[in-house]
């Protein structure tokens, strides 16, 4: 066996501009506020950093990006596609150039205007050949609509009713009230206003679907040794993983044998395979949440529960403090920010250094995904 | 000047709005030139008969890049359905209560079909009463030219 991933590399710093529906400066100037913020925080000189990852969907890059923290030589850089399912995978790209010498000091940002921009699926000129003939001529336009295809086929195999997914948008509507950082803090949900809101795809609700942010985020991957050196308790990269199944259709997947068994699954296979802990061992999971259909799902896919079980899994308070998988404990891209799920891993960090505005007591291992329903990945992070 | 590609929205005066029209890649496009014909047809592997949907170069059973296009009897069911709320594009917004369905085909239910379910071939987006979809129910293809002149799959319930 060469050499792993495993605990190789950590997450030595992290950085977040304030987030709303509308900030004034521009995607650039909130990635240089995120990065340094996030460089500052581990204690290192921007004029370190060798590496840069992020999403192909974003659209500041690193020459402009470089230039302007004054960023040193760099020796790697990598993006990766597939909007939030490429969260996780930016941080397990600069762990695996890190881990095998080819650069230092990595940063992975994102920094996303989606509050105060266009909706991405309002273009229709970019309408692509391959798969949107077979589905925009229909009036299936929308992410939401996409997945809550796959949401009412589930609800309909399994049994899972409106109630379950409320449990998901209340148990992070929850956290982002404790999250003075959160759009949706000092805002609660009742089940009177989920059970009343207004469509947005039935069976998808406006309460089902993630807040639209302008905000950024980053965070700063090293090796172990460098880490254990900074200023930040390290957050060790333990296993991380991509995903992306045989006869996989994107969003649209609903041309395989079978649609419910998503990303998720191939990822969490890798994730465990290289890994000391299952399952049973995470404290604590920031699972991607730009609807609520894809955590049921996911949970499935993780090994938390078995094929068809995700939705009963979140009863009982399963998903909030003290239950049985505290669920995204800043709010998660329901309720404090969604800027394609970057949130979750710099709460993922928040949780292992102690920190969380809804602390986990003791919690050592974490689950972060990616985007669930498109080509995905997954950090399993520990203290 | 001929434009080489179909507009991506049929926008001519009178056309009820700016529907989205299918925009065919190569290997999609004998699909729709079947559509207009008002055949529905799906893309078979001639090496190994295996159908594949969507249409692609090569069959990922048999790495053939031998193919054809069988015809289907057009009748199937209904595997899943959504009824999209605005904010939506100006002019699905104007057909409230719409729907977007998927059909699994009678003879290959792995091979779905996203469409909408109709009265008819030629009525509104909004025509069938939301209460009647039903996961399950059987349905039949019939045919729609939009006003852009492009040819496409919609759907009729068996036992309307
Ligand atoms: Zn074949």
């Amino acid at each position: 066996m060469g050499p792993t991933l495993k605990d190789a590399t950590a997450i030595a710093g992290i950085g977040q501009t304030p987030f709303a529906r509308q900030l004034p400066e521009s995607e650039k100037t909130l990635a240089c506020r995120a990065i340094v913020a996030a460089l500052d925080d581990a204690g290192i000189s921007p004029s370190e950093v060798d590496a840069f990852a992020s999403y192909t969907m974003e659209e500041t890059d690193e020459v402009e990006i470089a230039k302007a923290i004054g960023a040193g030589d760099l020796t790697h850089f990598s993006k990766v596609g597939f909007g939030g399912g490429g969260s996780c995978a930016t941080v397990a790209h600069l762990a695996a150039a890190i881990a095998t010498g080819q650069a230092s000091v990595g940063v992975a940002w994102r920094s996303r205007k989606r509050g105060s921009g266009p909706r991405p699926w309002k273009n229709t000129q970019v309408q692509l050949p391959t798969p949107g003939q077979w589905t925009r001529p229909f009036g299936l336009l929308r992410p939401a609509d996409e997945i809550g295809m796959l949401a009412r086929r589930y609800m309909h195999e399994y049994g899972a009713t409106r109630d379950h997914l409320f449990n998901v948008a209340l148990a992070c509507r929850n956290r982002a009230n404790q999250n003075p950082a959160a759009i949706m803090y000092e805002r609660p949900l009742t089940r009177e206003m989920y059970m009343t809101a207004r469509w947005i795809s039935e069976p998808l609700c406006l309460f089902d679907n993630c807040l639209e942010t302008d905000g950024a985020l980053a965070c700063v991957v090293v090796s172990a040794e460098r880490a254990r050196d900074c200023r930040q308790r390290p957050v060790y990269v333990h296993s991380a993983a991509q995903g992306l199944p045989a006869q996989h259709h994107g969003m649209v997947n609903y041309w395989n044998d079978d649609p419910l068994t998503g990303p998720a699954w191939a990822a969490a296979r890798h994730l465990w395979k290289g890994a000391d802990l299952g399952p049973q061992d995470v404290d604590v999971a920031q699972i991607y949440d730009a609807f609520t259909p894809l955590i049921p799902l996911s949970l499935e896919g993780y090994g938390f529960c078995e094929r068809g079980e995700g939705a009963a899994f979140t009863e009982g308070g399963a998903l909030e403090t003290g239950g049985r998988l505290p669920l995204n404990t800043g709010g998660g891209g329901l309720s404090e920010a969604y800027v394609h799920g970057f949130n979750l891993i710099t709460e993922g960090v928040k949780q292992l250094r102690g920190t969380s505005t809804a602390q986990v007591p003791d919690a050592a291992t974490c689950l972060v995904t990616a985007g669930e329903g498109v080509p995905t990945s997954a950090l399993l992070l520990r203290s | 000047m001929t434009p080489s590609v179909p507009p991506a929205t049929d926008n001519r005066p009178g056309s009820g709005a700016d529907l989205l029209l299918p925009v065919p890649d190569d290997d999609g496009a004998p699909f729709w030139e079947y559509a207009a014909r008002g055949e529905l047809r799906v893309q078979a592997c001639a090496g190994c008969d295996a159908l594949r949907f969507p249409p692609r170069p090569c069959c990922p059973n048999c790495r053939s890049f031998a193919a054809r296009w069988q015809r289907m009897s057009g009748r199937g069911r209904i595997w899943s359905y959504v009824l999209p709320h605005p904010p939506l594009l100006p002019a699905y917004a104007e057909q409230p209560g719409y729907n977007a369905i998927i059909v699994e085909l009678a003879e290959a239910p792995r091979i779905r079909l996203v469409g909408n379910l109709v009265t008819a071939a030629d009525a509104p987006l909004n025509s069938v009463d939301p209460a009647r979809l039903r996961i399950g129910a059987p349905v039949k293809a019939v045919f729609h030219t939009m006003p852009g002149g492009v040819t496409v799959p919609r759907w009729l319930l068996e036992r309307p």
